[in-house]
This record gives C-alpha cells, sequence and structure tokens, in this order.
C-alpha cells in the first residue's frame, strides 16, 4: 500500500507541475505585431512548486489523513440531531419566512442605495431561481438556455416601450406571457427527448436567442442595446424629478416632500419583493396542487406515471411553461431596474449562475432555493477585493459544492402524514 | 464555373473546420458513450492546448530554432502532455467524486470546472486575445487568376491530414489494441466489464486522457487557422464539437467525425451565401432539427426503454 501511495503521489505531483507549470510559469505578451514570452515573477513560480509538494504529501499521507478527519467532531453540530417532526418544521419554518419577510420590508429604509439596488438584484434572481425550480427541481427537465426566457421577459418591455410606448405594468404581464408562449412553442417539440438532450437544445436555444437579439442590429440596437426603459409608476405617480410623460404626477410633489433619488430605487425593490413573495406563493401552491405532483411523479418515475394516465407531454410543458413565465416576469423586472439592456446580460453564463442556485439551494426545496440565492449573488460582490478571482472562486466552489453536499444545503422533503400514536401504545 | 469555384471554396473551408470539430466531438463521445455525462469543460481543454502550443512555439522561436517540422512537433507533444494531464487531473478532481450521483450533479460539477479552468488562464495569461504566428504561409490556386479563385492553404491540408491521421489511429487503437477493446467493453456495460477485471477507473481515466489529447490537436491546428486565442476561444468551440457529437449520435465514434464535417460545411455555406453573423444559429437549429425527426442522432443507436 505505502508503494502505491508513493507512485500515485508522485504522480499527481507531476501532473500538477505539468498543468501549472506552462501556463501559469510563461506569459505571453504581445509586442506589436509579434508575440513574446516571459517567464513569471519567482513569487508564482515557487507557489507552483510549493502547490505540487502539497498535493505531493497530501497523496502521500492521504489514508491517515483522511482517518484524522474521521475522527474530528462532526463540524455541524445539528447534523446528529434527529430530523424534527413535521408540523414543528413547517411551523419553524413559516415563522422563519415571516420574520425574513418583515426585515425584508423594512430593509430598504435602513441600508444604503447600493445595497436596495443589490437586494433587487437578489430579488430578480430569486424569482428565476424559484421558476427554473420548477422545471428542473420539481420536474425533473434539463434546461440549460432558461436565459433566453429571461431575455424575451426584458426585450418585450424594452422593444415595447420603445416602439409603442408600453407602461411597466403592462408589460410585466405581457413579458411574462410572451416568454410563456416561447417555452410552450420551444417546449412542445422538444419536451419529447431524453435529459440531456433536452440540455442541449435549451442551451442551442439560449444562444440562438442571444444570437438573434445580437444581430438583429436595426431592431434591437444589437450589441449596443436598448436603453430609456422607463421606471415603474405608482398610480400615475412618477419617481423622477420632472414628469416625463403628460397626464402624470411626481411622487414627491404629490406628498410634498423633497425629492430624493432614493425614491425610486426603494420603490423598485418593493415592487421586486412583492413580485418574488407572488412567484413564491404561486409556486408553493402549484406545487401541491395535482399538476404539482404531476411533475414529481413524472421525474421519479416516467413509466409509471405514464401507465397510470399521466399525460407526459401536457406535464412536461406546463413546468417548462410555467418556469418561462417567472423568467419573463425577472426579465420585466431587470430592464426596468437597469433602465438599459444589451444581449451581454443574457449570457449562457447566467444560466449556468441560475442552476448553480437551484442545485445549491437543493432541488425542489423553496427556502433551500431563496438562500442559495441571496448567498450566490452577494457573496461575490461582498468579494469585491478579489474580483479577478470572483469567477475562479464560483468555479471551485461549483465543483467542491457539489463532491461535499451534492444534495444542497436544504435538501427538499416532501411532505408526508404522520400517523399519531395512538392511546393505548403509550 | 464561377459558382461552382465559390461552392467548391466553402466546401473546402467548411471541411477544414468541420474535421477539427471531429477532433474535439470526439472527446465528447467517447466519454458520454463510458459515463454518460457530458464534459462540459472539454472545450477548456482544448483552449488550453492551444494556449500550450502557442507558448512553445514562440519559446522555440526565442530559442532561435527555425526548422518548421520540429517547432511543429514539439508544440504538438508538449500541448497534448499538458491537456491530456488536464483531463485526467480534471477527471480526478470533479468527475469521480459525483460519478454514479443524480445526472445533474455531475454536469454541474462540469460547468463549475469551465468556469475554473476559463478564468485560471485568463489570471494566468490575459483576457486579451493573443495573435498566432504565421507559421506555414500561402497555398494552391485554382481557377481563372482574373476573377474568383479557388485557394487550398497549406495550413488546411495540414488540418485535413493531421486529422486523418488521428482519426486511423484513434480507430486503430479503439479496435485493435487492450486499453481500446475495455473502452469498448465498458461503454457498453460498465458493471459487467468491473466484474470481468477490467479496471473500470483506468478506463475511464484513459478515456479522458485520449478525448483531451485529440482536442490539444485540434486546439494547435485552429490556433494557427484562426491565427489567435483568447481564454474564451474553447467555450464556443466546445459548444460546436457537443452539437457536432449530438448530430452525429452521441457515443459513436464515426458519428462523431461525420457530424463534424457536416456542421463544419453548414457554417461555411451558412458564411458563404447569408452571413457569418447566422452561422451558428444555422448549426443549432440543425441541431434542433435533427433530434426532433432522429433524436438518436445519425449514426446513434436507439435506446431501448426496459422496464
Amino acid at each position: 500500500m505505502a508503494a502505491y501511495n508513493f507512485k500515485h503521489a508522485l504522480f499527481s505531483a507531476i501532473v500538477t507541475l505539468i498543468i501549472s507549470y506552462p501556463i501559469l510559469g510563461f506569459n505571453l505578451v504581445s509586442e506589436g505585431s509579434s508575440v513574446v514570452l516571459k517567464g513569471a515573477d519567482a513569487f508564482t513560480v515557487v507557489g507552483v512548486f510549493i502547490a505540487a509538494l502539497v498535493v505531493f504529501m497530501f497523496q502521500l499521507f492521504r489514508d491517515s489523513f483522511m482517518a484524522m478527519l474521521g475522527r474530528l467532531p462532526a463540524l455541524n453540530p445539528l447534523a446528529n440531531l434527529p430530523p424534527m417532526p413535521q408540523k414543528k418544521r413547517l411551523k419553524v419554518e413559516s415563522i422563519l419566512l415571516t420574520l425574513m419577510l418583515i426585515a425584508a420590508l423594512f430593509w430598504p429604509f435602513m441600508a444604503s442605495r447600493g445595497a436596495v439596488d443589490l437586494a433587487t438584484l437578489v430579488l430578480i434572481y430569486i424569482m428565476l431561481a424559484l421558476g427554473l425550480n420548477v422545471v428542473v427541481g420539481l420536474a425533473g427537465l434539463l434546461d440549460l438556455g432558461y436565459v433566453a426566457f429571461y431575455a424575451v421577459g426584458a426585450y418585450t418591455f424594452a422593444l415595447l416601450s420603445q416602439y409603442v410606448g408600453i407602461s411597466f405594468w403592462l408589460a410585466l404581464p405581457t413579458g411574462a406571457l410572451l416568454a410563456a408562449l416561447f417555452g410552450l412553442v420551444l417546449g412542445f417539440p422538444v419536451l419529447r427527448l431524453r435529459g440531456d438532450y433536452l440540455a442541449i437544445v435549451t442551451l442551442g436555444f439560449g444562444e440562438i436567442i442571444r444570437i438573434l437579439l445580437n444581430n438583429m442590429t436595426n431592431l434591437t440596437g444589437g450589441p449596443n442595446g436598448i436603453g430609456g426603459i422607463p421606471d415603474p409608476t405608482l398610480f400615475g405617480m412618477e419617481f423622477g424629478r420632472r414628469v416625463k410623460e403628460e397626464g402624470n404626477t411626481s411622487f414627491h410633489e404629490t406628498f410634498g416632500i423633497a425629492y430624493a433619488g432614493e425614491h425610486k430605487v426603494i420603490f423598485l425593490y418593493l415592487i421586486a419583493l412583492v413580485l418574488a413573495v407572488i412567484t413564491a406563493l404561486i409556486i408553493r401552491r402549484l406545487m401541491r396542487m395535482p399538476v404539482g405532483r404531476a411533475w414529481e411523479a413524472l421525474r421519479e418515475d416516467e413509466i409509471a406515471s405514464r401507465s397510470l394516465g399521466l399525460s407526459r407531454t401536457a406535464v412536461k410543458l406546463s413546468a417548462f411553461t410555467i418556469g418561462a413565465f417567472f423568467a419573463g416576469f425577472a426579465g420585466t423586472v431587470f430592464a426596468s431596474k437597469q433602465g438599459f439592456i444589451s444581449p451581454e446580460s443574457f449570457v449562457f453564463l447566467e444560466s449556468a449562475i441560475i442552476l448553480a442556485i437551484v442545485v445549491l439551494g437543493g432541488m425542489g426545496s423553496q427556502m433551500g432555493v431563496i438562500l442559495a440565492a441571496i448567498a450566490v449573488t452577494i457573496l461575490p460582490e461582498l468579494a469585491r477585493e478579489f474580483s479577478e478571482y470572483r469567477m475562479l472562486i464560483f468555479g471551485a466552489a461549483m465543483v467542491l459544492m457539489m463532491v461535499w453536499r451534492p444534495q444542497g444545503l436544504l435538501p427538499m422533503r416532501r411532505i408526508h402524514i404522520e400517523l399519531s400514536p395512538q392511546r393505548g401504545d403509550r | 464555373m464561377q459558382d461552382l469555384l465559390y461552392f467548391i471554396q466553402q466546401l473546402i473551408n467548411g471541411l477544414t473546420i468541420g474535421s477539427t470539430y471531429a477532433l474535439i466531438a470526439i472527446g465528447y463521445t467517447m466519454v458520454y458513450g463510458i459515463i454518460g455525462m457530458i464534459n462540459f469543460a472539454h472545450g477548456e481543454i482544448y483552449m488550453i492546448g492551444a494556449y500550450t502550443a502557442l507558448i512553445a512555439i514562440t519559446g522555440l522561436t526565442a530559442l532561435g530554432i527555425a526548422w518548421l517540422p520540429l517547432i511543429l512537433i514539439v508544440a504538438l507533444i508538449c500541448a497534448m502532455i499538458v491537456s491530456s494531464s488536464m483531463g485526467w487531473a480534471v477527471e480526478r478532481v470533479a468527475y469521480r467524486p459525483v460519478r454514479g450521483k443524480h445526472r445533474l450533479i455531475p454536469l454541474i460539477s462540469a460547468i463549475g470546472m469551465s468556469i475554473f479552468l476559463q478564468n485560471y488562464v485568463h489570471l494566468a495569461q490575459g483576457s486579451r486575445n493573443i495573435g498566432f504566428p504565421a507559421l506555414i504561409e500561402g497555398g494552391f490556386r485554382f481557377g481563372d487568376p482574373d476573377s474568383f479563385q479557388t485557394s487550398v492553404s497549406y495550413i488546411q491540408i495540414l488540418i485535413f491530414a493531421t486529422t486523418l491521421v488521428c482519426m486511423t489511429a484513434l480507430s486503430l487503437f479503439i479496435s485493435r489494441s487492450r486499453i481500446g477493446r475495455a473502452c469498448r467493453a465498458v461503454s457498453q456495460d460498465l458493471g459487467m466489464a468491473n466484474l470481468l477485471g477490467i479496471d473500470t477507473n483506468r478506463i475511464i481515466s484513459a478515456t479522458f486522457v485520449i478525448g483531451a489529447a485529440l482536442a490539444a490537436v485540434a486546439g494547435l491546428l485552429l490556433g494557427m487557422y484562426y491565427g489567435s486565442v483568447d481564454p474564451l476561444f474553447g467555450f464556443i468551440a466546445g459548444l460546436k464539437a457537443f452539437t457536432a457529437a449530438v448530430l452525429g449520435g452521441i457515443g459513436s465514434i464515426p458519428g462523431a467525425m461525420l457530424g463534424g464535417l457536416i456542421l463544419g460545411v453548414a457554417e461555411s455555406m451558412t458564411s458563404g451565401y447569408l452571413s457569418g453573423e447566422y452561422k451558428d444559429v444555422v448549426s443549432f437549429s440543425l441541431l434542433i432539427l435533427i433530434l426532433l425527426f432522429k433524436p438518436t442522432g445519425l449514426l446513434g443507436k436507439p435506446e431501448v426503454e426496459k422496464i
């Protein structure tokens, strides 16, 4: 065993050197028209060798190291507690949710403008993740092009406001319905496909939408995007300093308060909050309705569900369309928040991030998905100093999370009926 | 005559690109055939191959070596070694621990790995694209010198020839060698192969290494053909190659070759007759259409569902 360990450790260390030294140790620098090679600074080179040494030592003493880890007390003290009974768990969950909601309501009046803006983004991601959770978590359909529906929602608002002058409140249902229509039209033919094929077709669809947005320059402005998207109004009250549209009044004049830029940000945040709550409630309801049970049944065993009379196409299509609908919702809010959109906001990475949120949170679990959305959006912002390394860390975190805790932060638990102990048993 | 020459030109360009897609697609299709997962980081491994080749070429030129075949061969070998090691390490770190878990878990892990590798190269080499030196210039020309000429550059010939050699070597390896036979056995039934004494872990590692080595070849060739590399260069090529693999029937090696060629030709025809901007739209639409009418791809075996 020791000999094997030594050989393996040596091999691993050499591989570490091979994959890191050429890329990190030599820097290609363009000088005029030619490219020259420069050696990296000593710090990097030493780092590469230290990394190889660490890998060597770890592999050499792997067995004893792992045994030592096993002897350590569990890091998570909650892990050994027996699971809470369902009634208690539901109660704790609802109390937590209420507290979170109250905190979310008061948050914008205490935090800075930038923090509120970020919180709005978090809420948009919560909507997206909850929508994708229906498609991936509940129905088990792997959708890698979810961002396409988000783009449809955002561009619907942007285009309609530019050409027709539509308002936010009208654009919200329009964008969501149009995204749902896209979902329906795409879903109808492709949902017959097996999992991985579905994944790649949706990925292709997402890319097609992005490329079309990028190239139909006279309609969408191409890579330059569309700007001047109007802000939402509150019963005809605008939040700008001056009223832009006739017939509207301005918020600060109606209430006789001084104009402040924060009003608009807070209002947008509150809209996003209400919409996110609505999204969560609708999906929560759907999960317990027959259609929600059908999603899960089809995910667990397609043949059994079909033989019990579920229509495969109808069930999958409903999940796909509902997911697309909420993406359209989120897209409209996003367009309104940014005031400017371009195809750059709808790249594949965005789909990957939303999917990562769903999987990190625990597929199917709403609470987990919400927490994961908050974590995934806020952590990179906190790590601004490491902004260069942000995506590197994000990628590594995705891999590590899958290796260590693939079931997610809060795995979904099915609602079940508990038999109450009978009196005689006590 | 004009039109014919133009058509032939597009065909040649398409086959050139297509044969490199086929080289990358092999990596996807072999991995999928054996463990049924989409190796999302494969495009990045190809990109790392291209970078390593460029580093080797620049280094050798700086050392004063000017004999072209030597430069190319050394660059090729360096790229293959680094890429294969990367393929091996990626499998070890990101895929083996999650093997056999829910279908989504390895996929997310692979997407994470892809993001990681992209940013690894981005941090080490900068985000700007770097020019590949034009080592091989010139080519043959056909047709009337006064009007449109069909040209076949030496690079295109090199790409064809290298791809042909690699494909032949791979076919021989898969059909004749011990490891190749084990690969086929594992792709038919992993559990059974394991019971019969095949070290399946080693075979799976070997699959990743072979796929990565072929991707490195494609990296060198396409880097020279396009004339520049950047850290995002792997993503779209990986996507195309995956499309090619699905087009031809994922899990089937001849299918990957066929799919690559069809995709390459479809793309160059679109850029030749419509507009270069829409070539990606056409290739993805082609994928969707093929999957709708023949869900297993062109050469894939239909999967029988058993209860």
